[in-house]
């Protein structure tokens, strides 16, 4: 029972990430696709955490926080850039 | 058994979850409300998905790992700021510099600027 919610939980995720991508493609803001990238980083955690459950294995979390600390991190990157003209001032 | 339901409930609440965020983020069509969306059924979402792990880490491996609990708390703490800077983004990009207010009569204290008083545009008189 365990591995039909994985796949479920797999596919649910795989479908995510082809909206987000299909939203990058096609938004007509540029907000809307600073979000989808973001929901893209977020349903990409979820996707690495699941595989590092599935195979058993420990390093897939720090994988996990790496790429949370990027994601929030780009995403904050291109509002500034967008709000300000550069990240740093 | 009891363990394993456990884990399969959090894991396909997860998915649900996640995959309800992106199709909001498809089908909502106001900008603001999109934001909506992402934010908050995403992280509900992988938050589903942290806990069947270290569900599953307590059961089967036995030992309980903290990694689940700093990628969450992590990105509860996050999720908020990504949208307050995503909703100032759109409206520096929406608001037309004729939607905006104009500066106040009152030169003395311009958060006391009320609409009657910016109509009149009537001097303090305890100056």
């Amino acid at each position: 029972m365990i591995d039909y919610a994985y796949a479920f939980a797999f596919s649910c995720f795989a479908a995510a990430l082809l909206m987000n991508l299909w939203k990058i493609l096609m938004a007509h803001e540029i907000t809307d696709r600073i979000l989808a990238l973001d929901t893209m980083f977020i349903n990409a955690i979820a996707m690495v955490v699941l595989f590092g459950v599935l195979l058993g294995s420990e390093i897939f979390f720090e994988a996990a926080l790496i790429m949370a600390m990027l994601g929030f991190i780009s995403t904050v990157a291109y509002a500034r850039f967008l709000l300000r003209g550069n990240i740093i001032e | 058994m009891i363990i394993d339901i456990l884990i399969a409930g959090f894991v396909a609440v997860g998915g649900l979850f996640g995959f309800v965020g992106s199709f909001g983020l498809l089908k909502l069509n106001d900008p603001m409300s999109r934001m909506h969306a992402p934010t908050k059924a995403t992280t509900l979402g992988v938050g589903g998905v942290l806990i069947g792990s270290m569900l599953h880490a307590w059961a089967y491996e036995g030992h309980i790992s903290a990694h689940e609990l700093l990628i969450t708390l992590f990105l509860l703490v996050t999720a908020p700021v990504t949208a307050n800077f995503l909703a100032k983004v759109f409206i520096n990009q929406q608001t037309k510099p004729d939607d905006l207010p104009g500066p106040s009569a009152c030169s003395l204290w311009a958060t006391h600027d009320k609409p009657e008083h910016h109509r009149t545009s009537e001097q303090p008189t305890d100056t």
